[in-house]
Formats: structure tokens, sequence, C-alpha cells
């Protein structure tokens, strides 16, 4: 019995299986995926993730809901949520003041998906969480204060 | 590659949540290892989410996003035995894509 031969019939029909995907269309690469903002993800204070979404000075609403924990005792995975009642959200954010990089993430909702989004974060240390919402083309924001007890990107 | 995804989809008076378990480190690029070299960042910049063909999520993420990422959101309409996938894309050029059906 002729192990490495096994295995080398494993790993062939293995790739062979990708390539059959890839084909099919069901696996391409670079797939209609949105653009990723690089200036928004490396831009390191608020003002500036802000200015890179093209939404600086958004407004306070209390239309707008940060849903997470007050006290997350890791902060390499705390909960947090983003809702709104406010109607035509196009584009929702969420960010973290004081992580090395502001944005957390940001979605883009087409219509019919409902602007509420739940994720996990990680928090350096203790900070406020904003949740940055457009709607019918204007940004709004709320904030909520998130104290991190053990922090989430320490080595 | 990565390993698969865990996907939820459950259809509830027209509205179809989607709850979803991405396995991916989701390294920072700020962590040292015990050498005291910086680990490389690794982690998913893109996240689209289909019904059937038609987009419903597209999600940018930051490094900032907890290892193994969670995501739950909904969208309205759907129906049982209909198809959602969940496709990513990480910083290296990496991608995935799973399915699940809505329950």
């Amino acid at each position: 019995m002729n192990n490495q031969r096994r295995n080398v019939l494993k790993a062939g029909s293995g790739a062979a299986l990708m390539g059959l995907l890839a084909a099919a269309g069901i696996i391409t690469p670079g797939m209609a995926l949105a653009d990723w903002n690089k200036a928004a993800f490396d831009a390191k204070s608020m003002a500036d993730t802000l200015k890179a979404l093209g939404a600086e000075g958004p407004a306070d609403s209390k239309d707008v809901q940060v849903t997470g924990p007050d006290i997350a005792e890791n902060g390499a995975v705390v909960p947090v949520g983003v809702g709104t009642t406010l109607p035509n959200v196009t584009m929702v954010a969420i960010l973290i003041e004081k992580n090395p990089n502001a944005l957390a993430a940001a979605f883009t909702l087409p219509a019919g998906t409902q602007p509420n989004v739940q994720t996990r974060v990680k928090m350096g240390q203790t900070s406020n969480v904003y949740a940055l919402v457009k709607s019918d083309g204007k940004f709004f924001m709320a904030t909520k204060e998130i104290k991190v007890t053990l922090g989430g990107c320490g080595g | 590659m990565g390993n698969p995804m865990k996907i939820r989809a459950a259809n509830k008076d027209g509205v179809t949540e989607v709850k979803a378990l991405i396995s991916h480190e989701m390294e920072t690029g700020q962590r040292k290892d015990s050498n005291g070299a910086v680990i490389p960042a690794h982690f998913i910049i893109e996240l689209v989410a289909k019904h059937n063909d038609k987009v419903v999520l597209s999600s940018e993420f930051g490094t900032a996003i907890s290892k193994n990422p969670y995501l739950a959101f909904k969208f309205n309409g759907g129906a049982k035995g209909d198809k959602i996938s969940l496709s990513w894309k990480d910083n290296k050029g990496d991608t995935r894509t799973d399915e699940a059906t809505i329950n």
C-alpha cells in the first residue's frame, strides 16, 4: 500500500473540485464585492474616519440605537448592535473611538434589508462606541460608552 | 480557504433573519509573537450576503471585528427553502462562499 500515492490522489481530487467550482462560477475570485474603503479603515481618529466616509458632522439622533453591554469583561469579544427606526437607511457603520483605527465595520443595506445589524467587535480599552447611520442621504449618529475590564488588542 | 461558516436563516412573518458565524482568525497586525515580531494582519475585509442571487447585505470589516466574526441581520421577504449565500474576502485575497437554506 503506497500511502503517499493515496495522499497525492486526495490532494489532486480536491484541487480538481476547486477548479470545477471556479469554472461553474460558484467561486469567482474578486466577486462583485463592495470596494473596501481603505482610507476609512486606515483613519485613526473619529474625525478622519467620518471624513473618509463622507459623513462629516453627523447629527445626533435618538432614533439610532447602539446596543451592547455596559461593561465588557473581555474586550476581544464585545457584542455590539446597531438599530434605527429612521427611513431609507442605506448605510450603517460601527465606530469605536479609542481603538487604533476607529472604524470597525460598515454595512451597505439595499432596499428591503432592515437597519438592524449585530456583530462582535474588539475593544482595546473603555471607549465610546458610535453608530453611524445614513438615512435619506443624511448622516445620523448615536453613542454608548462600553467599559472594558480586559483589553482585546494586547499582545 | 478557511473553514465552513455556520449560517442560520429563519423566516418569520415575512422577515428573514440571518445569523452567521464565520471562521477566521481576524489578526489585527498589532500583536507580537513571543519573539517580539509583529504578527502580520490577516482579516476579512468584505462580506456579501445574497438571497438567491440578490444582494441583501454588503459589509466592510476592519481589524476591530472579533476573531471568528458573528453577524446577524434581517431582510424583508424570503421564503422557506430559498438560498442564502455568504461570501467573504480577506486582505490576503483569500475567499470563501457558503450556502444555507431558509427554514
